[in-house]
């Protein structure tokens, strides 16, 4: 038999099976605690750490979707502190990323009171959108590095590992191994890391050609090379729409 | 960013596997595909044909009027009609009229012998019910079969014989509950591919153990704990040698024996003869590895077998099965979660078609046409007088290819398959098609099968109809129209009901057999009245989740894994076996095994997927030679190659790598320029009527660039 643990979070007391994350056992009680790289399909890594909480004893926050309940815990989601850390996860996040296609993140922004222009000196991180098959595009000036679609391409579901990180800290970006085209990598274009990509950096071919103007007839009347997308990856010229 | 006009949920329309999709709308177009991560079957899992191959849809090849041929065509003159400037767009009314007219013209003239007609795996099970009930009631033939027949014929055939019951007998994500699971004669992570992630993930994470026999090195041997790399067309000899050291060392199931089967003596005594050494000798596999693999597959808690192609297409295709459930029956490996016998459905809708009565020897639910009973049970559902429905077994699809002509069949009526590329030995197919005097073809686009049709009746796609696909797993599940009809195209099932009226009317038929249909639920629920594994089965059942059959009543919740407590047929019966080798073997003239199958990026006869995006991806047919043989025919990487067999010649790229075995070429079935199926033989198994698509003698040369019918495309790819 699980054993069942007993802690309270926001003064809620709260049973659940151990091995709970206190993500989990808050949603049990109808709290709910900010995510952006958890997924229910991909393993937990912590790395956005919006989700953080604050647990009594505890030196530092705490990452609600990997941290495991422990008996008595005391655990506060909404504290001033937790909202502080949230609300400069936030503007970090808005000073380096394009979040135009990430409307959760932005509602988030508005919820949390979070200033875009808090870091005005900061250095955007801007990639030319890379277009070089004809399933899906990848314009990672829109990337958080949440880490999902990596997983998904290895053990999460895939195990094709045709895409990782490359470089270190500022400069750290997703991308296949010497930097090749898509095609030429062991990707089988299962596009689950489309599926999971929060943001809108990874988007089905289809979709970003309506959103940059084309019309349905004209995508479906693109010529094969058109379709290939851009081997050399210069960015393409995008129609207004 | 745009958002969606509106999100439905469906089925996948590529293989057996039976994805879940949502296809995001706007302004009537797809542009994308999502998955929910709760989906029963997938579990937000896609492969690229279901996530990025739907775009067929759209292709500006679709017909959507009615046309007929400019040109009349006559028997023995029949020429293809491919492009557009061949035809005439007619009236729906005109189309149908005439399609009535010289369908019951020709019935009334040479009988029930001279209808045939080919059914679709690809269409929903209400489709095939109806296009089977119409040649039934009306034309009183049963000349009706699809490409089950090409595919898992002699699988089914051998399930009936042993277990009574021809569809996998686990649910796919079963597979995590296997300790030891054998894969043979399928290449899961190209033709299931979500099925190949769920075998990975219990070998990964689950500790399932995987014993791979396949003579091609397919992906998943990266994850195998066995590799027997068997000739083609030696299963039989290496299933059965290891029922030899199961019962040399006597690992088998004595109780599973006793309570559960019949038939043991004379099949154990058949056996004896199958000795690890004698096994080596024929199939080219090390004796310690088919030891090895029997010790693992017995011993294991609970182990199931997972086969696809590889096993049916063959002429031993019924015994190559049969050596397979022979090792389940010896073992009791059959009947608890996690154990059993899994054929790996193609198409989408396979399972379906055949439940359906798609079959010339079956009515709906494979009860069989030459029971008396079972018929006057059927003429009592569709108002036929007594005694008025055809007792004799139709031909199979092979047969009714063969049986074209003069006293034979004289008319053929194709709704979605493409005969002119998955039949074998496609110039005698195409003689064939020229000698008869009507076709009528149902489907998106002037196949190369339909290039040979007198009427052109345009259907819908599965994004533009509603209905119900049977997967692999036997999961009935709804297929939901997300656009509106393309043009004036119609679902099938609205244009076989249309047509039967005006048949019954061209006939003189005063008692109709009931066409009135407002909606595919009921046609689903005429279906169930009829087939007890479908009784339960009912739409409002399965908006959320499908239910796997049978569903014997409303209430049942239906039947993850079969045969817990008894077999259809009451005791499974082992069969005793002999080897036989293939048809055609390798000689000085051809030297090389031709083995055919698919590859992940196309589907079939790829009158779909030659048609979408998909075709980037992998643009061309290209041969599969292995290094040692690379360098003794002189061939390198991407060099043009002409293969030829004793039925024709093919011109195509050549691939070297270690995927395929020495004295083995691998050739894909999807490209109609160098179809692989102009060089198969035609060679039948004499239970199943299957071809043999897996082993045929060929011979390789070298030749020049300009001998390449499509030498501009080429897509360097890295995947395996």
């Amino acid at each position: 038999m699980t054993e069942i643990i007993s802690l309270t979070i926001d003064s809620i007391p709260v049973s659940v099976p151990s091995g709970f994350t206190i993500l989990k056992a808050a949603e049990t009680v109808g709290i709910q605690i900010p995510t952006i790289c958890f997924h229910e399909a991909c393993t937990s890594n912590a790395l956005c750490r919006i989700c953080v909480v604050e647990v009594e004893g505890a030196r530092t926050l705490i990452p609600a979707c990997v941290a495991q309940v422990s008996e008595g815990m005391i655990v506060q989601t909404h504290s001033d502190r937790v909202q502080r850390a949230r609300r400069t996860i936030l503007e970090m996040l808005s000073s380096t990323v394009d979040l135009t296609d990430s409307p959760e993140i932005l509602a988030m922004m508005n919820d949390y009171h979070a200033d875009p222009e808090r870091f005005p000196e900061s250095n955007p991180r801007e990639f030319d959108l890379l277009d070089d098959n004809p399933m899906y595009v990848r314009d990672y000036s829109k990337c958080i590095l949440c880490w999902r679609c990596v997983q998904v391409c290895a053990e999460d579901a895939q195990y094709t590992h045709a895409i990782n990180f490359s470089q270190r800290g500022f400069d750290t970006r997703i991308d296949t191994f010497y930097h090749i085209t898509l095609p030429e990598t062991t990707c089988v274009f299962c596009g689950q890391c489309v599926a999971v990509c929060p943001t809108g950096a990874l988007k089905p071919k289809r979709q970003w050609l309506l959103e940059t103007g084309y019309s349905p007839i004209e995508i479906m009347s693109l010529t094969r090379s058109k379709r290939n997308g851009n081997k050399s990856r210069i960015q393409p010229e995008r129609k207004l729409p | 960013m745009i958002s969606p006009d509106s999100i439905t949920t469906t089925t996948c329309p590529f293989c057996g596997v039976g994805c879940t999709l949502q296809l995001h709308i706007r302004d009537q177009f797809i542009y994308k595909v999502t998955s929910p991560f709760d989906s029963i079957v997938n579990h937000g899992n896609l492969c690229v044909k279901g996530r990025f191959g739907y775009d067929y849809v759209f292709n500006r090849e679709r017909i959507t009027t009615p046309m007929i041929r400019k040109t009349p065509q006559k028997p023995g003159s029949r020429v293809p009609a491919p492009t557009l400037e061949d035809w005439t767009s007619i009236t729906w009314e005109e189309a149908l009229e005439l399609v009535a007219d010289r369908l019951a013209r020709i019935y009334q003239r040479d009988g029930s012998g001279a209808m045939a007609v080919y059914c679709c795996a690809k269409a929903t099970n209400e489709d095939n019910y109806l296009m089977q009930k119409m040649y039934r009631t009306l034309f009183r033939s049963n000349n009706i079969d699809h490409c089950t027949r090409l595919c898992h014929a002699g699988s089914v055939v051998a399930l009936q014989m042993a277990v009574g019951s021809s569809a996998m007998s686990n649910t796919a994500s079963e597979v995590i509950h296997n300790d030891v699971f054998i894969v043979t004669g399928s290449n899961v992570t190209e033709n299931h591919p979500i099925i190949a992630l769920q075998m990975k993930a219990a070998i990964e994470k689950h500790g399932a153990k995987l014993i791979v026999v396949d003579p091609r090195r397919i992906e998943l041997v990266n994850y195998a704990t066995l590799w027997l790399p068997e000739k083609p067309g030696t299963d039989v000899a290496v299933f059965s040698a290891m029922a030899h050291v199961i019962l040399q060392e006597k690992l088998y199931n004595q109780e599973f024996i006793d309570t559960r089967t019949e038939n043991f003596a004379s099949f154990a005594e058949s056996m004896e003869k199958f000795t690890p050494e004698f096994a080596e000798i024929i199939s080219g596999v090390d004796r310690e590895l088919i030891i090895q693999a029997a010790r693992m597959y017995a011993t294991a808690k609970n182990a199931a077998i997972y086969w696809a192609l590889g096993i049916p297409e063959s002429v031993h295709g019924t015994d190559n099965a049969l050596s397979l459930i022979n090792l389940a029956l010896l073992t009791g490996q059959i009947g608890r979660l996690g154990t059993g016998l899994n054929p790996l459905r193609g198409q989408n809708n396979v399972q379906g078609a055949s439940d359906a009565g798609a079959m010339p020897w079956h009515y709906p639910g494979y009860q069989r046409v030459d029971q008396e009973e079972i018929a006057r049970k059927y003429e009592t559902c569709w108002n036929i007088e007594p005694g008025g429905l055809n007792r004799e077994p139709g031909l199979t699809t092979t047969e009714i290819m063969s049986a074209v002509g003069e006293g034979g069949v004289r008319s053929l009526y194709i709704m979605g398959e493409n005969p002119m590329m998955s039949e074998p030995n496609l110039n005698h197919t195409r003689h064939q098609m020229e000698q008869l005097e009507f076709i009528v073809a149902q489907d998106l686009f002037i196949t190369e099968s339909a290039a040979y049709a007198d009427v052109f009746l345009p259907a819908v796609s599965f994004a533009e109809k509603d209905g119900t696909f049977t997967n692999t797993d036997r999961r009935v599940q709804r297929v939901r129209r997300a656009i509106d009809p393309i043009g004036q195209a119609r679902p099938d099932w609205q244009i076989i009901c249309d047509l039967a009226l005006r048949i019954e009317k061209k006939l003189g038929i005063t008692q109709s057999s009931g066409w009135n249909f407002q909606d595919p639920s009921e046609v689903l629920a005429e279906m169930g009245s009829l087939v007890p594994e479908y009784r339960g089965v009912k739409y409002d059942r399965i908006e959320k989740v499908g239910l796997q059959t049978p569903v014997p009543d409303e209430s049942h919740p239906g039947t993850p894994y079969l045969f817990r407590d008894q077999f259809p047929r009451g005791r499974g019966k082992f069969h005793p076996l002999t080897y036989i080798p293939s048809a055609e073997l390798p000689d000085e003239e051809y030297p090389m095994i031709l083995t055919t199958g698919r590859v992940l990026e196309h589907w079939h006869g790829g009158s779909m997927t030659r048609r979408s995006w998909l075709s980037d991806l992998f643009p061309e047919a290209r041969m599969e030679l292995h290094p040692t043989d690379a360098t003794r025919f002189g061939i390198h990487h991407d060099d043009p190659v002409r293969v030829t067999s004793r039925r024709g010649t093919i011109v195509l790229r050549a691939s070297i790598t270690e995927k395929t075995t020495p004295g083995v070429v691998f050739i894909p079935f999807h490209f109609a320029v160098a179809a692989a199926n102009i060089l198969t033989i035609d060679a039948l198994d004499p239970l199943a009527k299957i071809p043999e698509y897996k082993v045929c003698a060929v011979n390789i040369t070298k030749v020049t660039e300009d001998e390449l019918p499509d030498p501009g495309s080429h897509q360097p790819r890295g995947r395996y």
